[in-house]
């Protein structure tokens, strides 16, 4: 920044600093320097995962938040793409492993997601609201059941192991550093593009389809397939996570896209709040720090019962998530008659 | 030519197309039961013995998913309430029926408690839970899985992950003979089908349920007004009746019917972690195909994917899964609000 700037006013580049504020540059720094103050396990185990599963969450955000359609069938087409991958690539299974290069493997199995997302996004809006719900929990069981029964395929109980992320640029890239900086520069990109395309004209019309569809219908707009494109766009979300889920676990089975997995992703979105891109990664960041620290609490076993019960206290509390606790702590933040859903509800 | 022009209108035609292709299909399926099969069908499809088989194992499972699915479609039909912890239900119902029939050495007994113990949980849960989030869809469904992950969690703490088999009573336990010819001896012998006497018992058992249901629905009082209220939830608020208790009797009869379903069920298979998404899966397939809220929808719907899911057990076992969603996507694609489901 020169000194004549100022003569001129402010530059595209200070208005968008000033539009943003401190608290996103903080964080982003925060999360490029996380890695280089813990240790490895901090960085993978946590750090990636959080992040791959804010992914996933962040593609349910997109539906449920912008389309107002929850779908339970997100980690299904994480899990897709990841069977894809496993397919295309390279396993040691032995079983389908196309062997095709991994910049030829990765791309094609997010399209695949998102093709089968769409397809699932045009099932699903032959119904709107609750039903969206149970048709989506629909499919996922039945994903899971499939895989887990076929195994010309998907090599039913036992999955695929042993597929490997690329060596790039001289670094192995399931090493804890260059994983978790290939997870938030996906992840990071996953949530620039949401929080422009919400503002974008698709977005807009998205959330007005959420808020009338008859009357988006009435002036033109086509409903379904923009639904049906919602669906595909947060297919290609979920499916990115979904390779990157792959590489993280080394493997896929019928038990990373269990039911109790599928319903696990909901968890952590609503936790984390639906009203705004970040909040699954919230969600995620919580739903995994009790996974791996509630041993410590309260055994092992009994995880699901802990978060479950944390789950239906946020319902109940919060229905906006730790986002809405956020905004109830700090009034001035969001003011009250954007909040409809508090009265008398405590 | 498609199913939703023929159902709509000028019908007389189409009807009579639809209703030939029935009869033929009927007439075929008596065919397949009565004859013994000639040698080219039995190297094309297998023994007839398997094919009957899996059509009256369909058949129980249906009844068993009737039962199940009744209680979550009317639970819908009248409260607007997906109840995701109806799986839940079915298999905390087996397990106490399981733990009371063991510990009183009466099957019987197993089944009251299971029935009863769920019928009160049911109550508790509209009580405690539904009334509370009234009106907000979303929330109660949510509030539902939280329950369904926190049930399913608890109930490993208290039964570990084994698998549980009641023993049935010995008045219900046996094979029958049916009067079905599975194939001819050398000597000229007819091979008569034996079948589970139990079994047998299971879907006459759901369809005695089936037609009391119907019988409660549309024969008396407290009938009408759950008809009523599936129709029109405030009106029927409006003219007096005390809805709330109304849906009360519905949730107790539902989930009263998932843990009857749940011991009934439990000693045909077995009762095992993982059986509350099974019937909660069956419960959505049946409930989208069927339709929401209707009874009779949910019979129907029953019988098609109990029958789908056997018959794809038997003839492409692993791809059985991929036939009952077929048959959900076709219905979805065709009449969305289910086969016999009110436009919504």
């Amino acid at each position: 920044m020169s000194i004549t700037d100022i003569a001129t006013g402010p530059s595209a580049v200070d208005r968008f600093f000033q539009q943003l504020g401190a608290a996103p540059v903080i964080l982003a720094v925060a999360l490029i320097i996380y890695p280089l103050i813990v240790p490895g396990f901090f960085t993978f185990q946590i750090g990636g995962q959080i992040l791959i599963l804010g992914m996933i969450g962040l593609s349910l955000m997109v539906l449920a938040g912008y389309g107002g359609m929850v779908s339970l069938a997100q980690l299904t087409v994480a899990g897709i793409a990841g069977y894809g991958l496993a397919i295309f690539g390279i396993n040691s299974v032995g079983i389908m492993g196309f062997g095709w290069p991994w910049w030829i493997a990765a791309p094609m199995a997010i399209a695949l997601a998102a093709t089968a997302a769409a397809l699932i996004g045009l099932i699903s809006v032959r119904t709107s609201g609750i039903y969206t719900i149970m048709i989506t929990l629909a499919i996922a069981t039945a994903f899971y059941y499939f895989v887990n029964q076929n195994y010309t395929l998907f090599n039913g109980f036992s999955g695929y192991r042993g597929i490997q992320p690329p060596t790039l640029f001289g670094l192995y890239w399931r090493d804890p550093l260059p994983f978790y900086y290939l997870c938030l520069a996906s992840a990071a990109l996953a949530y620039g593009l949401v929080l422009y395309g919400a503002r974008s004209s698709f977005g807009l019309a998205l959330q007005a389809t959420r808020d009338n569809p008859r009357r988006m219908r009435a002036i033109g707009y086509n409903v379904t397939a923009i639904k049906v494109f919602a669906y595909f766009l947060a297919g290609l979300i979920a499916g990115t996570a979904g390779v990157l889920y792959v590489w993280f676990n080394g493997r896929i089975s019928p038990g990373t896209i269990s039911v109790a997995e599928s319903i696990g992703i909901l968890v952590i979105a609503v936790i984390g709040g639906l009203r705004h891109p970040i909040g699954p990664f919230l969600g995620a960041a919580v739903y995994v720090l009790m996974k791996t620290f509630a041993i410590d609490l309260i055994g092992a076993e009994r995880f699901n019962t802990l978060i479950g019960l944390v789950f239906l206290a946020i319902v109940f509390i919060s229905p906006d998530g730790i986002l809405g606790l956020w905004q109830r702590l700090k009034p001035h933040l969001a003011p009250t008659s954007l909040r409809p859903h508090h009265e008398g509800r405590d | 030519m498609n199913a939703s022009q023929a159902g709509t209108q000028q019908g007389v035609t189409a009807r009579q197309a639809w209703a030939l292709i029935g009869l033929l299909a009927a007439a075929a399926l008596v065919w397949l039961f009565l004859a013994v099969w000639p040698e080219g069908l039995v190297s094309w499809m297998g023994p007839k013995k398997t094919f009957v088989n899996a059509i009256f194992n369909g058949v129980t499972v249906a009844g068993l998913y009737f039962l199940v699915a009744s209680g979550f479609t009317l639970v819908f039909g009248l409260m607007r309430n997906v109840n995701l912890a109806h799986g839940s239900l079915y298999l905390l119902g087996a397990y106490i029926g399981y733990s009371a029939a063991n510990w009183t050495g009466y099957w019987l007994i197993g089944i009251a408690a299971g029935m009863l113990s769920m019928a009160i949980v049911g109550v508790l849960l509209q009580y405690f839970v539904f009334r509370k989030l009234e009106g907000d869809d979303l929330r109660q469904t949510l509030v539902t899985i939280g329950i369904s992950i926190v049930a399913a969690d608890l109930m490993l703490a208290v039964w570990g992950g084994n698998t549980y088999q009641f023993s049935v009573p010995e008045w219900l336990d046996g094979a029958i003979s049916t009067p079905i010819i599975t194939a001819i001896k050398s000597n000229g012998d007819a091979v008569y089908m034996k079948y589970p006497f139990y079994r047998l018992m299971v879907f006459v058992a759901a369809v005695v349920i089936g037609i009391g249901l119907w019988l409660i629905l549309n024969r008396t009082r407290v009938g009408m007004m759950i008809q009523a209220g599936v129709d029109d939830r405030n009106m029927l608020a409006a003219s007096g009746v005390n809805v709330q208790l109304v849906f009360a009797v519905v949730f107790a009869i539902g989930a009263g019917l998932a843990g009857f379903a749940g011991v009934v069920g439990g000693s045909v298979l077995s009762v095992a972690p993982g059986e509350d998404v099974r019937y909660l899966l069956a419960s959505l397939v049946v409930v989208i195909v069927g339709g929401m809220g209707s009874v009779t929808g949910a019979a129907v719907g029953a019988l098609l994917v109990g029958l789908a899911e056997q018959i794809g057990l038997v003839y492409f076992p692993t791809y059985g899964v991929v036939l009952t969603f077929i048959i959900m996507v076709i219905v979805l694609a065709i009449r969305p609000q289910g086969l016999m489901g009110a436009a919504r």
